[in-house]
């Protein structure tokens, strides 16, 4: 099995393709695997001295992942790319924000976009319908986006100086709060259907992240969720949370966080 | 399930470290994990047996010290027992804090033979 992605065998691991590879092609996804070799040791069992030596290792089980991003991010910074992780549960809308972000300011700002699902090139269409460089990472069985997936993803999208990358994470509430990709921000995205106690039923995930974004407003005459108490309890987790409140759909809300993506690229 | 992958990476370092310690297996694994770095016990020991078959750890004993969560008030200084990451502090009520201790994901030892 694989340590750092999950996969059950190299052809259930991570596959990296471009709108248009054939799917069969397995990706550059490169951890080393040396590791992953067996011990056939079964007849040299026989030793009884029993010499047990305790190694004192005190080592920290996500510093393969923490150190690949810090990686990551010293590349970003050195060529000037704002990146941002979005994560949310399934369907709260971040590829319908991602499409009517990059249509409304790609003639302003380069964007490029990293794409991360457990199946299909469904969200990287989308991305590439409207003419944004995009890849999409298929994470089989894996529940997550990892820090050397995205290390992968870059290399093969070129990313350009100056530019803003999107990743838009599995949706998944629970496990990518704990996978730092390297991203200048995590953006947490909630839609309005969701209820308002979603961020501490799942605390971890807005206590890492920078921006919470409440997507669907338009639908909120039809249900009774309260804003503000929704707001209050993610507050609580992450007093330093900031919203933004939009609706991909209509439009609404986009002003202020086109205003905000503006003001982190330079 | 992010703790088949927290499996994974315990079963990586387990191996890396046997083989630089040219040990053969692993007879003991003592793992720190505290009780806000959001790693659910039962879940990590559901996918264990799968996670470490043919690996070194396959024949260890696991051991688990589990790290209690503690905050800090940063407007009252105040020191507090967390349960979970929203706890806000019991003297004055903020949700600013620091967290001291809880969030610990980490292999402490290894004994190898
Ligand atoms: N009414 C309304 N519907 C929306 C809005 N944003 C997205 N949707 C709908 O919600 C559904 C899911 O949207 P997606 O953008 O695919 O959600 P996602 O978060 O990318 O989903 P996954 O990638 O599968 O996790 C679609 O049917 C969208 O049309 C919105 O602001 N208002
Ligand atoms: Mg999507
Ligand atoms: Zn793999
Ligand atoms: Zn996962
Ligand atoms: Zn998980
Ligand atoms: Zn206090």
């Amino acid at each position: 099995m694989c340590g750092t992605c999950g996969c059950g065998s190299d052809s259930n691991g991570p596959t990296i393709l471009k709108p248009g590879e054939h799917e069969h092609v397995h990706g550059e996804h490169t951890h080393s695997h040396e590791n992953h070799h067996h011990h056939h040791d079964g007849h040299h069992t026989h030793e009884h001295s029993h010499k047990h030596k305790v190694l004192e290792i005190e080592q920290d089980i996500l510093q393969n992942n923490q150190v690949l991003a810090a990686r990551n991010r010293g590349y970003f910074e050195a060529k000037n790319i704002f990146s941002l992780n979005l994560v949310s549960s399934p369907g709260s809308g971040k590829t319908s924000i991602l499409e009517r972000t990059l249509a409304d300011l790609k003639d302003e700002i380069p964007f490029y976009v990293i794409e991360g699902d457990q199946q299909t090139l469904n969200d990287a269409n989308r991305i590439d319908a409207l003419n944004i460089p995009v890849i999409q990472i298929n994470t089989g069985k894996g529940c997550h986006l990892e820090s050397d997936m995205i290390f992968d993803a870059v290399k093969k999208l070129d990313v350009k100086n100056d530019a803003i990358l999107m990743i838009e994470n599995v949706g998944n509430l629970v496990c990518p709060s704990m996978f730092d990709l390297g991203e200048n921000k995590r953006v947490v995205i909630i839609s309005t259907t969701e209820g308002e106690d979603k961020p501490i039923k799942y605390p971890d995930m807005f206590h890492t992240s920078d921006i919470c974004i409440i997507n669907k407003i338009d639908l909120l005459p039809y249900l009774n969720i309260d804003i503000d108490k929704l707001k209050n309890y993610a507050l609580q987790v992450n007093p330093n949370l900031q919203f933004f409140e939009i609706s991909a759909t209509t439009g609404e809300g986009m002003d202020a966080w086109y205003k905000w993506l503006k003001k982190n690229v330079i | 399930m992010h703790e088949l992958s927290i499996a994974l990476g315990i079963v990586k370092i387990s191996e890396d470290e046997t083989a630089k310690a040219k040990a053969k297996k692993v007879t003991k694994i003592e793992l720190e994990i505290g009780e806000l770095s959001g790693v659910e016990l039962e879940s990590l020991n559901f996918v264990w047996e799968s996670a470490i078959k043919d690996s070194v750890l396959e024949f260890a004993e696991k051991e688990i010290n589990i790290i209690k969560g503690k905050g800090k008030c940063i407007d009252c200084d105040t020191e507090f027992d967390m349960k979970f990451i929203y706890d806000t502090c019991p003297k004055c009520n903020s949700n600013f804090k620091g967290i001291l201790q809880g969030k610990e994901l980490r292999v402490k030892a290894l004994e190898v033979i």
